[in-house]
């Protein structure tokens, strides 16, 4: 990073030139949700990138590894948002080179913060990245969410967080779901479900596509690491739900009381 | 009225040389072997924090012998370079042939520059392709050349009697605790050729396994891995060491012979009691292909 700086500081996200009028139409990418269960936190995000109000791509991924033991989901500018994913993969691996240690998950955490930061001037164009950050904490032994907004502001979810636009539709479905108790196939499940409702009630957030084959991307992070479901596992998954709307279209019941 | 006394340039490069030299054989051998799935590094180092060897990037792998100050200061320029190159690019395009080239370039200027001493370091960067014919090994000495090399490198102090005895022994397609089992015996023996046992706890050991799912192949190899794969054969193994440190000189041609008569019929078995002779066979098969 201090390397980057010195020599190529126009490669840095934040040491770009803003554009000076107008909006830029970019790609945006829309649902990330998390939720933490006893092993571990799992996260997942829809496929969908829109521009304003076309579909800009219908199968975008939007989760990716930051290294081992964490994972960001973004949402926000696309372009912008995956190239931020690129260089802080490449800070956390960097420093673990050089440092032969891994950063604790806070430093990464804040690391992040600092990267959405210097990108507030783009933000304020209306390219804003607004990441959703999971990972095992191998020191405390379990799953943790961190999410941000668009000024670098950092706070750690507790249960469950989303974000996008999709995000209070996905909210609320996990608000019912959600109990401490759940097994990594029932958070997996509950994941999913939250996307569905977000894709439901959001057109900018893309619920599963059966025609295409275009399932979301579920992530589990656990002791044993990151582990991306594979498309058979996450198909499995929407396509039981998927199952289950056309009898019950609103989901799931929770209890009145 | 004193008049600097004329050093002649081949005078001088000489000395430097001698010095570089000199720092590096003070230092401990470790050696680099190629086997079936990967290259696996072997050296004796009694710290655990300040390692002989250490990822560069996804395949690329380094150790140095020499001063650890220097060399760690060049294996950070090298993990800086692999880093900011494969965020430029492509994670492909970070390549053992270009840091090679780069760590090339800085010991040779450093070599030639009168202001500094020259480095005390020999580093080896290796590759490991994705089957064994693309694996690449680079042995950079302190005046800034590059060897290309194969099969197996030794550096650090006594590095041309261990090489010697490598390049008899070493043979393609060997297993991990088989090429494991090689470097150690070929460490511990000692200049005047008597040999000294080094516990599992001194040794450093990483590999570049290309069988690694992950897209990073570095892996250090410590404790119980460590044991279990150096004692894959228990005592027959350790025996085995002594008795061959007993007959045999660096250029240990007879030996392998006697070996290798006993051996020829005993194809690969690979633990147990067949140890001694697998031994022999794969002496044989070295032997032949050097």
């Amino acid at each position: 990073m201090d390397f980057l700086s010195g020599h190529q500081p126009e490669m840095l996200p934040g040491n770009r030139k803003l554009p000076t009028q107008g909006v830029i139409e970019a790609p945006h990418g829309t649902t990330i949700v998390a939720t933490t269960y006893p092993g571990g936190v799992v996260l997942a995000g829809d496929r969908r990138a829109t521009m304003g109000n076309v579909i800009a791509q219908r199968d975008i991924e939007k989760v990716f590894p930051a290294d081992e033991y964490s994972a960001v989901g973004i949402a926000g500018t696309a372009g912008l948002a995956v190239e931020m994913v690129k260089l802080f993969q490449l800070e956390l691996e960097h420093f673990e080179k050089v440092e032969g240690t891994t950063l604790s998950l806070e430093g990464k955490a804040n690391r992040l913060s600092t990267m959405i930061r210097s990108n507030l001037g783009m933000a304020m164009q209306g390219l804003a990245v607004v990441p959703l950050f999971a990972g095992y904490d191998v020191d405390r032994a379990k799953g943790r969410i961190f999410s941000y907004d668009v000024t670098g502001g950092r706070s750690e979810e507790h249960g469950f967080a989303a974000t996008g636009s999709g995000s209070v539709f996905a909210r609320g479905a996990m608000k019912k779901l959600y109990r401490d108790d759940l097994t990594e196939e029932q958070a997996t499940t509950l994941v999913v479900q939250a996307l569905y409702d977000a894709a439901d009630d959001d057109s900018a957030t893309g619920g599963p596509d059966v025609a295409r084959r275009i399932y979301p991307i579920v992530t589990v992070i656990s002791e044993e690491g990151f582990r991306r479901l594979t498309e058979e596992e996450s198909s499995e998954i929407a396509r039981s739900i998927l199952a289950r709307r056309l009898e019950q279209p609103d989901g799931p019941r929770a209890a009145l009381l | 009225m004193s008049t600097p006394f004329y050093v002649s340039p081949q005078q001088a490069m000489a000395d430097r040389a001698e010095y570089a030299r000199k720092g590096i054989a003070r230092g401990r051998s470790l050696v680099v072997l190629q086997y079936a799935d990967g290259i696996v590094f072997v050296g004796e180092n009694p710290s655990r924090a300040l390692h002989k060897f250490s990822e560069i990037y996804d395949r690329i792998g380094f150790a140095a012998a020499g001063k650890y100050n220097e060399y760690e200061n060049l294996r950070i320029g090298g993990v800086r370079y692999a880093d900011l190159r494969g965020y430029t690019y492509d994670r492909d395009d970070v390549t053992a042939r270009g840091l090679a080239n780069v760590y090339a370039q800085t010991l040779g200027t450093i070599f030639s520059s009168n202001a500094e001493k020259p480095y005390e370091v020999e580093l080896v960067v290796a590759e490991v392709g994705a089957t064994p014919d693309g694996d690449q090994i680079y042995r950079l000495p302190h005046d800034g050349s590059i060897v290309d090399e194969h099969g197996s490198v030794a550096v650090g102090g006594n590095a041309e009697q261990i090489s010697t005895y490598l390049d008899q022994r070493h043979r393609d397609g060997m297993t991990l605790a088989e090429a494991l089992k090689l470097a150690v015996q070929s460490l511990s023996r000692d200049t005047n050729g008597s040999e000294r046992e080094i516990p599992a706890e001194r040794l450093e050991v990483a590999v570049l396994d290309r069988t690694r799912p992950q897209q990073r192949k570095f892996k250090r190899i410590v404790g119980r891995q460590l044991e279990r794969l150096l004692g894959e054969d228990g005592d027959a193994g350790a025996s085995d060491a002594e008795e061959g440190a007993d007959g045999a000189e660096p250029d240990a041609g007879s030996d392998a012979a006697t070996d290798s008569a006993s051996g020829s019929d005993s194809g690969s078995g690979a633990s147990g009691k067949g140890d001694k002779d697998d031994k022999g066979g794969k002496t044989d098969k070295g032997g032949k292909e050097k």
